[in-house]
């Protein structure tokens, strides 16, 4: 069957996947010098020197929460957020919806950068500076509409005829958008968050602008990196492979709620 | 589903929050940017209403023809490669099972890492002396230095970007290939639909909502490139990888000059509004 | 039109420490008959279904489809069609197309397979939208559509559904359940119909399996299982509200409640040891001021007044029963009075069954 087939292609290109990730684990067991100057397909000595670096230095570990920290912050309010907005424009028609839709994605055709100035401008007004809650905030701009294109989607493959028998059975809105609607749209549920949870994680631009020193993400760090000796490629690898962390534990989390798709009730 | 949404006005509450949360973020940059844009800003509180000067300058410019055609060509390349590559992946995930979850784990790292250190570690992964990719390849005769060759730079820029950004479209994919029901599997079989109708005609169609987000997506992100490529070559060899915002880039960082560099940012900006806007007509329900 | 045998047929999910969600039956569908499976979630009814379309190899036992074993067949070998519980219909197509699908699929020629579409379209009444997307139509048509795409091949032997109005509208419910007896009628398949709402079971099928907790409790006719229902849990399941269990004892040679004794429809003695009660329902039982023959003492403890029938429930001895009264408010005694089991309408029940 056909099947097989692509579980061959997948299993291929997950090679084709480890392979610069391999590189960047190798990289990170070696010293600056032998990284730029000699090949080997195995490092000569597994050396944890950069991971000392990174441990030992309080502005790396920091950086790391602050980062977890703002990030899930974002998560959580996108998500929250674009739950109600998304089943709107998937059940509704109201004045300008789809108008709205499109505009809503619109705010992600511009770099983060065309809004630096702003933003800097507008949480230094409002006191939020050097805040978790400022990047989180800032972040929606870019995941909220990511968060309700998506979750549209998945609304929308849902029956609305399960919404009217819950009415008719009696249900409150509140109480089936709880308990009836929500666990049938798990799979967009869990790829939505883990995509708020990438984007903001990676965006290293505004989260550098907007703090200083109490939220100081893991963006200042990573490009802090080039020294007077050059750029420090061992460091910036192992602190690589520390970033895939969370995130992998994050989709590793939600793979049920991926995996498990639809489930239409049980008889 | 039956044909038309019912009206409900009622249903802007429920918009209201992505509204504040969105709207006033978006606009207040917007107005500045067009503000900035009709002005010549000669130094702080000196500024000059030229109109549409810069506009007409920047249309004219070839830096700017070049740039927008190599990212033309960039992007294209990009989504005729990652959306189907994408979903072939998404297909051969399994439903369960550990396999499932060590490919969703695996595919998911690449999207992981701080966009600077992907740029960094594919610089030293395709050098051919020192990096894997690189010293493969020159192990089998072939002639490869991105730093030099153009041909080289661009394939490597690609790969990069691919290796980088499929996983998106393949994990997009793969959610939306979870929430069809069972049944319609069921059916299929019953009514003896071969392996392709299943895909064409139960598939496809289920996954076109979600495939359109990632075209979008891929559209746009790709559109608006520039860690990657700027960090692994620069823009080089000479201009051959400089696509469109690292142009922008130039222009604003090398010139302090406000006033293009606001109106080239608008320009950008409808530009991918216009092919989005095209794009997404095109993907929609012809209801 | 085939026949149906199950033998020894049953199925557990997981391994072999987990319970049965099927137990080991034996049974015959006949050709051409209309049948429900009726019983709550989880009673094991969507599973033997599925076993019988193929989507599941049972565990163990073999399916025969007209004395042949089709046990390892998968369903699109077996010549069956199955309704699922939402609309199942190929959005992209036309609702032509739709019904074409598996005769195309079999490489029946357009100008044989138009002709059969067509008459399977009339039969459903969908003759007017065949040239409309599927996409378009309301859940009751699409599932017409989706039964349409069974009708269509000619070798169809049986009809399975799973529960298909479950997101229709109540009232297209009646019209949709219409149609399919109609299409009983007119086509002689055999239907299996899986359900956990007695009304539609008992209006739909000329025999209902009564199911609960992976075994069949009872198979009979609509009026079989409501007037003699031969297991407590028919007794409660069916009927709106379900049958009246009244705790009781035997004494010499006859149940007693409450000392009075009750005459019964059931002819033989029970078990010793087992737990006794005996079963009338509400429609039965009736009220009197008076004491008499089979007639028990109760107290009225609530009056439900529904218009076309009274509800009034009943305190007799420890136990609560319902009486269910045509006649009228008028008619009510006072607060105490007597409850008069009439004899052909009750039942003794030892622990779970009825004594015959």
């Amino acid at each position: 069957m056909r099947r097989k087939y692509s579980w061959l292609v997948l299993a291929l290109y997950l090679v084709f996947t480890l392979a610069p990730i391999y590189w960047m684990v190798h990289m990170s067991l070696r010293n600056n010098l032998a990284i730029t100057s000699t090949f080997a397909w195995l490092p000569e000595s597994l050396s944890f020197a950069n991971y000392a670096t990174i441990f030992t230095d309080p502005a790396w570990y920091d950086g790391y929460l602050n980062s977890i920290i703002y990030v899930v912050l974002n998560t959580i309010l996108s998500v929250a957020v674009a739950l109600p907005a998304a089943y709107a424009f998937s059940r509704y028609s109201f004045l300008g919806d789809k108008h709205l839709f499109f505009w809503l994605l619109t705010n992600r055709m511009t770099p983060p950068a065309v809004f630096l100035l702003p933003f800097f401008q507008l949480y230094t007004a409002i006191g939020l500076m050097d805040t978790h809650l400022a990047v989180a905030l800032a972040h929606m701009v870019f995941n909220v509409p990511l968060a309700v294109w998506i979750l549209e989607g998945f609304m929308s493959a849902v029956p609305r005829e399960i919404d009217e028998t819950a009415y008719i059975d009696g249900y409150s809105f509140p109480r089936f958008f709880v308990k009836l609607f929500l666990p049938l749209i798990k799979a967009g549920i869990g790829v939505t968050a883990f995509f708020c949870f990438m984007f903001s994680w990676v965006e290293l631009l505004l989260a550098r602008t907007l703090t200083s020193v109490d939220a100081k993400p893991i963006a200042a760090t990573m490009t802090r990196t080039v020294s007077a000796a050059g750029m420090d490629w061992g460091t910036l690898a192992a602190a690589g492979v520390l970033t895939i962390v969370p995130g992998a534990l994050v989709i590793y989390f939600v793979r049920h709620y991926i995996a498990k798709g639809f489930a239409m009730g049980r008889v | 589903m039956s044909s038309a949404r019912p009206v409900n006005q009622r249903a802007w509450w429920f918009v209201l929050p992505v509204l504040i949360s969105v709207a006033f973020s978006a606009l207040v940059p917007l107005m500045t940017i067009v503000n900035y844009s009709v002005q010549d800003i000669l130094g702080p509180d000196q500024a000059v209403f030229v109109g549409m000067e810069w506009y007409r300058e920047i249309l004219r410019d070839p830096d700017l023809h070049g740039a927008l055609l190599r990212q033309l060509i960039f992007t294209t390349a990009v989504l005729a490669i990652e959306i189907p590559l994408g979903i072939v992946l998404a297909l051969g995930i399994p439903e369960r099972g550990w396999r499932a979850s060590l490919a969703l784990v695996l595919l998911a790292m690449p999207l992981l890492i701080p966009w600077n250190v992907v740029g960094t570690i594919w610089q030293i992964f395709a050098r051919g002396d020192i990096g894997l990719l690189g010293y493969v390849l020159t192990q089998f005769g072939i002639d490869y230095n991105y730093s030099q060759h153009p041909t080289d730079a661009w394939v490597t820029v690609l790969v990069m970007d691919v290796w980088h950004w499929t996983p998106l479209v393949a994990l997009l994919s793969y959610a939306a290939l979870r929430a069809i029901p069972e049944p319609f599997y069921q059916a299929a079989r019953i009514d003896g639909a071969s392996r392709w109708a299943v895909f064409r005609h139960i598939e496809l169609p289920k996954m076109r909502g979600v495939l359109t987000i990632a075209l979008l997506l891929r559209l746009m992100d790709s559109f608006m490139i520039y860690t990657e490529p700027f960090v692994l070559t620069g823009g080089g060899p000479g201009t051959a990888t400089t696509f469109l915002s690292q142009y922008l880039t130039q222009k604003a960082v090398g010139q302090f000059d406000l006033g293009p560099a606001a109106a080239f940012s608008l320009v950008y900006f409808l530009i991918i509004l216009l092919l989005c806007f095209v794009l997404y007509n095109f993907m929609k329900d012809p209801q | 039109m085939a026949r149906i045998d199950l033998e020894d047929v049953g199925h557990r999910y997981g391994s072999a420490d987990d319970a049965w969600a099927l137990r080991p039956l034996t049974m015959t569908w006949n050709d051409g008959g209309a049948y429900a499976l009726l019983g709550p979630s989880g009673c094991g009814k969507t599973t033997l279904l599925n076993i019988i379309s193929g989507l599941i190899a049972p565990t163990r036992g073999k399916v025969l489809f007209d004395g042949r074993d089709v046990t390892a067949l998968p369903p699109e070998a077996r010549n069956i069609a199955q309704v699922f519980q939402f609309p199942v219909v190929y959005d992209t197509m036309t609702v032509f197309d739709n019904l074409a699908f598996p005769l195309r699929n079999r490489g029946w020629s357009t100008a044989k397979l138009r002709q059969r579409v067509e008459e399977v379209a009339d039969i459903l009444e969908l003759r007017a939208d065949l040239g409309r997307r599927a996409r378009a139509l309301s859940a009751d048509q699409k599932q017409k559509i989706s039964l349409g795409r069974g009708l269509v091949r000619p070798d169809v032997a049986a009809v399975l559904f799973d529960e298909p109005l479950t997101v229709i509208d109540p009232h297209l419910k009646w019209l949709l359940r219409r149609k399919l007896k109609q299409i009983h009628q007119q086509l002689k398949l055999s239907l299996l119909y899986v359900t956990h709402d007695q009304t539609e079971a008992l209006t739909f099928a000329d025999q209902v399996v009564v199911m609960s907790q992976g075994e069949i409790v009872q198979i009979g006719t609509p009026e079989q299982l409501f007037e003699t229902p031969a297991h407590r849990f028919v007794g409660h399941f069916i009927g709106s509200p379900g049958m009246n269990f009244l705790p009781c004892e035997w004494r010499e040679g006859a149940a007693t409640i409450a000392g009075v004794r009750v005459e019964t429809s059931s002819r033989q003695t029970p078990p010793p040891g087992a737990a006794l009660s005996i079963g009338v329902r509400p429609e039965y039982l009736e009220l009197s001021s008076t004491p008499g023959p089979n007639a028990v003492p109760a107290r009225v403890a609530a009056i439900r007044d529904q218009g076309i029938q009274t509800m009034v429930q009943l305190e007799v001895g420890t136990s609560l029963a319902w009486a269910k009264l045509r006649d009228g408010a008028a008619a009510l005694p006072s607060a105490a009075a007597f409850a008069r089991l009439p004899p052909a309408r009750c039942a003794v029940y030892a622990d779970e069954r009825r004594v015959p």
